[in-house]
């Protein structure tokens, strides 16, 4: 068993497919939840998703192009946090307890 | 003087224009002198042109004058132009002849209305067109004339408004009229895709030469003849006449019965050449439907009780007569009974105007009766066109009647018997009237309160403007067969004068069995005209039969009533459901379209949420979407 | 050893992922991304990025979720969201069709195309004891060399970032002046 278990190597296949995961976990996450910071939240898991796919991938092509993508990458996820909760803060300050069906005034 | 024959449509176009704008300044008398006088101005010119005509030779007697270009267009060169032929000529003569007689007639017949100037107006509007239409040198101007004289017969017939039979009439005789007037267009265009002109000389010349083929010549001939039939108040569109009796007896007299009934007459033999290289049938059914039109109303006049309504019929009658003789091939004697019509028609016609103004507008026979003692004058002149229709000679009637049935004869043996009878019948409802009217017992006495007359009524004769006409016209009918008599070729004038016209399309009879016994048959049309007088005379005078007068004969064997209960029962529901049609397919299909685009924005409207996450989802089914086209073509192909 | 830590980290992510979806309450799924977040963080150093293991743990989990926390509190969105009934009928099966496709539909694309993937670049450098900081110098090469007008961008982008959001969130003061 722990032959079995010793021999089994995770390859790079293993983390792109929990990558794969993770973002359909994330995805279904915004589809479903209704409070915006929540489903932020989720946002922030498909980035995370991604950001392992490129690692993975940088290492197994021997890339550092992967891992500065994933810098890049967690740095604009910083500043779109900053600004998508400052505009959350902002609509939600006057509606406490609002969730995102109530914001549509653009509804046709 | 040829050269002043456009004077002759535009002096009575000019009186319109001069009533038009101070018609309600010059007032009665005066608009009525006016108008008059413009037609007998015409009427002096078409002398002149007619004398000068008469100078020339035989080949000669056929003058152009173009005034303008009309229709440049392409292919199609159309001028207005008059034509002075000896045909164009005799009309002109007696539409101007007894238009000015009925002018003169009417400056007395209307006095007292409130509309005097405007109905001198629509007579000379009336004259203008007619003019044009016999005076046209090709089919574009005699439409545009026989369009004008189908408007003024509306105006005409409908001037007193006021009164709905008058304004139906009307309405039915335009409407009827625009029945025929569809045939005189394909005709027309049948005409210029064959030819390639519109003029007459075109066309006959087509004809004679042999370019029209007998289909076109047959189409063209079928075709104009249906125009006719509406114009000329045949069978099945003769509907129109006996209503347009609403309108004033002046009116009746000069439209109705001396001219623009005759117009389907003129244009049928104005083509002759076309209609005698037409397949034999299509004068067969002419002559046919002249005939069976003539005995028709002679039946239907046999039974009616108002005095305009009898010549109503009558004249359908007649002009059914001028219809077998055209069927025949007898374009002279269709000619010369257009003329003794027209004299001894409006002659009758006045007539009756004369008796309804002498007994306060009572037009039911049934209450006149002993006219003879208080209107002397109407009774003689009208007597005299009794016994000029009646076929009495030396009256013009008969001579003309009996050329028709000589042809009649020589063409088939049945259309000169069915004209007999109808010959009989005329006679008889003729004399029929002359009794009820003129002799007998005085019954106007016993109604005349309820036609509003004060205390002691008495009939009067009626002012002398209003009979100098009837003299005239009584004098013409009575010398008026002269023009064409059969006794040897020397005094068949109106043949010779109408020569060059009609020389393509008569009928030869010489030799017939007809034309070398036509001695016998003028002593059996004499016999005939006196037994109708006679029966008649045994029925209304002397009371030894009793009058055969039945209800269908005298509601016109329930034609009239037939097509109205047609077209309001079925014609009706057929024209509903054109309506639905239109409405519902037609309609439906353009709101249809505006619907369809409706309900699909509404249906994609609610698409538009506005809720966040159903744009997410479209989202991540759209990123569904592209994953599975780009792992289709990465992997699977 | 790799395999014993790859499934733990799984594990944490997997888990920290479900409870950020299924957590009702904000804060609660706020806890579970910070798991999901070390979880990441200790893949990445399995594979050989130990710098952006750092960054991640001290940006991510330090800064963005804490800023969350803060939101969450600002607002008083702590109550917890009914999770059980949703208004938009057609939208769980929606979910759940777009979740099991994106993750099946990339999953089939990795597994058909493990054997195409070939090594192209110059080699992640592992770090030895000799050598700790190997990583960071081959990244900063790589951003300070190759994409250093990205890098400059990205850092102009946080400026606006910043300013914009101060700016957003304003509260808009009434025209007159007469306040006190």
């Amino acid at each position: 068993m722990s032959a079995l278990i010793a021999a089994a190597t995770p390859t790079t296949t293993w983390y792109l497919v929990l990558a794969a995961v993770l973002f359909g976990i994330g995805t279904v996450g915004v589809l479903v939840r209704r409070n915006p910071l929540v489903m932020f939240m989720c946002i922030e898991l498909m980035l995370n998703a991604v950001n392992l796919t490129f690692v993975a991938l940088a290492k197994r092509l021997g890339d550092i192009g992967g891992q500065t993508t994933v810098f890049f990458v967690m740095v604009v996820a910083a500043a779109e946090v900053v600004v998508g909760l400052g505009i959350i803060v902002s609509i939600m300050r006057k509606r406490p307890g609002a969730n995102v069906d109530d914001i549509s005034a653009l509804k046709g | 003087m040829l050269d002043l024959i456009w004077l002759i449509p535009a002096l009575p176009l000019a009186g319109f224009i001069l009533i038009l704008l101070f018609g309600r300044l010059l007032g009665e008398p005066k608009a009525g002198i006016l108008a008059a006088l413009m037609v007998a101005g015409s009427f002096a010119v078409t002398v002149g042109v007619f004398f000068e005509l008469l100078s020339k030779t035989t080949e000669e007697r056929h003058h152009v004058l173009k005034a303008f270009s009309w229709v440049p267009i392409g292919s199609l060169h159309v001028d207005l132009a008059f034509l002075a032929d000896p045909l164009s000529i005799t009309m002109a003569l007696f539409v101007t002849g007894i238009g000015s007689l009925i002018h003169l007639y009417a400056i007395g017949y209307m006095h007292g209305d409130l509309k005097f100037s405007k109905f001198f107006l629509y007579l000379n509007l009336f004259v203008f067109s007619m003019l044009m239409l016999v005076m046209g040198e090709n089919l574009l101007v005699t439409f545009l004339g026989w369009e004008g004289v189908g408007t003024c017969s509306y105006f005409l017939i409908s001037f007193w408004h006021t009164r709905e039979s008058a304004a139906t009439a009307g309405k039915k005789a335009f409407v009827t009229n625009r029945v025929g007037d569809w045939g005189v267009m394909m005709a027309m265009f049948l005409a210029f895709g064959a030819t390639g002109t519109l003029s007459y000389a075109g066309i006959n010349h087509a004809a004679e030469s042999g370019a029209l083929s007998a289909v076109t010549a047959t189409g063209i001939a079928m075709m104009l003849f249906i125009g006719a039939c509406g114009k000329s108040a045949q069978l099945p569109l003769y509907i129109w006449l006996p209503d347009a009796m609403e309108g004033p007896t002046p009116v009746s007299a000069l439209i109705h019965a001396a001219t623009m009934v005759t117009a389907g007459v003129f244009l049928m033999t104005r083509i002759s050449p076309v209609l005698s290289i037409a397949y034999s049938w299509a004068p067969t059914i002419i002559a046919v439907i002249g005939v069976a039109t003539a005995l028709f109303a002679a039946t239907i006049a046999v039974a009616q009780t108002d005095i305009k309504k009898v010549l109503a019929y009558s004249t359908v009658s007649q002009l059914g007569f001028m219809f077998l003789a055209i069927g025949s091939g007898a374009y002279v004697a269709a000619i010369f009974h257009m003329v003794t019509h027209a004299f001894f028609k409006a002659l009758l016609f006045l007539g009756s105007g004369s008796v309804i103004h002498g007994m306060h507008h009572e037009q039911d026979m049934r209450k006149m009766g002993a006219l003879r003692v208080l209107m002397p004058i109407t009774a003689l002149t009208f007597i005299v066109g009794w016994l000029a229709i009646a076929g009495v000679p030396p009256f013009a009637g008969f001579w003309s009647k009996d050329e028709i049935l000589l042809f009649a004869f020589a063409k088939s043996p049945i259309l000169y018997v069915v004209g007999m009878i109808t010959a009989l019948l005329t006679a008889y409802y003729m004399t029929r009237q002359v009794i009820m009217v003129f002799f007998g017992e005085a019954r106007w006495n016993d109604h005349s309160e309820e036609n509003g007359a004060h205390g002691d009524f008495k009939p009067h004769e009626s002012p002398k403007v209003m009979l100098a006409p009837l003299v005239v016209l009584a004098g013409l009918s009575i010398v008026g067969g002269a023009l064409q008599l059969p006794f040897n070729h020397n005094t068949k004038f109106l043949e010779k004068w109408l020569e060059p016209v009609i020389e393509f399309g008569e009928k030869d009879i010489s030799g017939t069995w007809a034309d070398n016994n036509k001695y016998i048959l003028l002593i059996v049309a004499i016999v005939v005209a006196l037994t109708g007088i006679a029966v008649s005379y045994l029925v209304y005078s002397k009371k030894k039969f009793a009058a055969i007068e039945p209800n269908v004969m005298a509601q016109g064997w329930f034609y009239d009533k037939g097509i109205s209960n047609f077209m309001g029962g079925p014609g009706r529901k057929a024209f509903d459901g054109i309506t639905w049609v239109d409405r519902t397919i037609v309609d439906g299909a353009v709101n249809g379209v505006g619907k369809l685009v409706q309900g699909a924005g509404g249906f994609l409207r609610k698409g538009q949420t506005g809720a966040v996450r159903s744009y997410a989802a479209a989202v991540g089914l759209g990123v569904v979407a592209l994953l599975v086209w780009f792992f289709v073509r990465g992997v699977v192909l | 050893m790799e395999l014993v830590v790859f499934v733990f980290a799984a594990a944490m992510i997997l888990v920290g992922g479900l409870g950020v979806v299924l957590r009702s309450h904000p804060v609660h799924a706020a806890l579970s991304l910070i798991l999901t977040l070390f979880g990441v963080a200790v893949m990445f150093v399995s594979q050989e990025a130990h710098f952006l293991a750092a960054v991640q743990v001290i940006v991510y989990a330090g800064a963005i979720v804490v800023l969350f926390l803060f939101v969450i509190m600002l607002l008083g969105v702590d109550r917890t969201e009914d999770i059980k009934t949703e208004p938009f009928k057609v939208q769980r099966p929606l979910a759940v069709i777009v979740g099991l496709g994106v993750t099946g539909l990339v999953t089939a694309a990795v597994i058909t195309s493990r054997d195409v993937v070939a090594t192209r670049g110059a080699g992640i450098i592992k770090p030895a004891m000799t050598d700790p900081d190997s990583n960071i110098r081959q990244l900063s090469r790589s951003v300070f060399g190759d994409y250093v007008v990205a890098f400059e961008v990205t850092s102009v982008l946080l400026v606006v970032a910043v300013v914009g959001t101060v700016l957003l969130t304003r509260k808009m003061k009434p025209a007159s002046k007469e306040s006190q």
